[in-house]
């Protein structure tokens, strides 16, 4: 499985969602390959993601794709992402 | 630990930028005052939020405002500023924003331990207030577990050798009394 996580650099809040959603995939004994990408290079490196991680800004921007889009709002929180996680592979 | 040190120049405490875009630019200031950035990161880092929107209000009352790696930065760095006046950034649910993490990193490559490390940090959620509330750099270098670094003066060239200085994290003593940089004013509004 593969997940990305897409910011506007790619650095900043994406690699905090990749960090975060490869320890709660850990948790919950997932595997999957996390990615962290800007928004310019999402359309090659999410046509084959399962799931793609963002905030909200970024959504529209995403454009369309058969990825599940999932925004977070805390990226600290792993409630928040865990929850998330586990709807959009459960 | 790969979070870069925080000198006294990279903390500012009790700012009292009214906006969010002069508070992305004390961040600015501190990222170049401490050696990481060039004076033209400041506008970078506005750029993207002007570009993107309120992204980088990643958590309720935290920026972690940064821009691409390019010529504007000079070595990887943070820089850590708090509020006396909570600003807006037009995020729908994690405004107001207490407190700027101001970030340049050299490469794009080179950098995931230190986002693991920031996650470290503030996968605790009471770190957030707590740097809301610090009002000495030493409080908040000990919130961050990262120590201030070469020495006070570490200016421009700064190299980037973090060698093994601050292992410890526990910012004792190193830097005396007079610290608290521009804590200017205290308890808020």
């Amino acid at each position: 499985m593969k997940i990305v996580t897409i910011c506007g650099v790619g650095i900043g809040s994406s690699g905090i969602l990749k960090v975060n959603a490869e320890r709660v995939l850990a948790k919950l004994d997932i595997e999957a390959d996390v990615v962290a990408a800007d928004l310019a290079s999402v359309q090659s490196v999410a046509d084959d993601a399962q799931v793609i991680l963002t905030s909200a800004e970024f959504v529209d921007a995403i454009g369309p794709t058969f990825a599940d889009v999932i925004v977070i709002v805390n990226h600290f929180d792993l409630t928040e992402l865990t929850e998330k996680l586990e709807r959009a592979l459960g | 630990m790969a979070l870069p040190p925080l000198p006294d120049e990279a903390i500012v405490l009790g700012s009292l930028a009214p906006d969010w875009r002069s508070a992305v630019a004390v961040a600015g200031a501190a990222l170049t005052a401490s050696g990481a950035a060039r004076p033209g990161y400041s506008d970078e880092m506005i750029r993207m939020i002007d570009e993107h929107g309120p992204y980088v209000v990643i958590a309720p009352g935290l920026a972690l405002a940064h821009a691409r790696p390019d010529d504007q930065v000079i070595s990887d760095g943070l820089a850590v500023v708090t509020l006396a006046s909570p600003v807006s950034f037009g995020h729908p649910h994690n405004d107001p924003v207490r407190v700027i993490v101001g970030l340049a990193v050299e490469s794009v490559g080179g950098h995931l331990d230190l986002i693991a490390d920031i996650a470290n940090v503030f996968n605790d959620q009471s770190r957030i207030g707590a740097l809301a509330d610090a009002t000495r750099a030493d409080d908040v270098r000990a919130i961050m577990g990262v120590g201030a670094g070469s020495g006070s003066g570490s200016s421009a060239s700064a190299g980037g050798s973090a060698s093994g200085s601050s292992a410890g994290g526990s910012a004792s003593g190193s830097s005396a009394g007079g610290s608290a940089s521009g804590s200017s004013s205290e308890g808020g509004s």
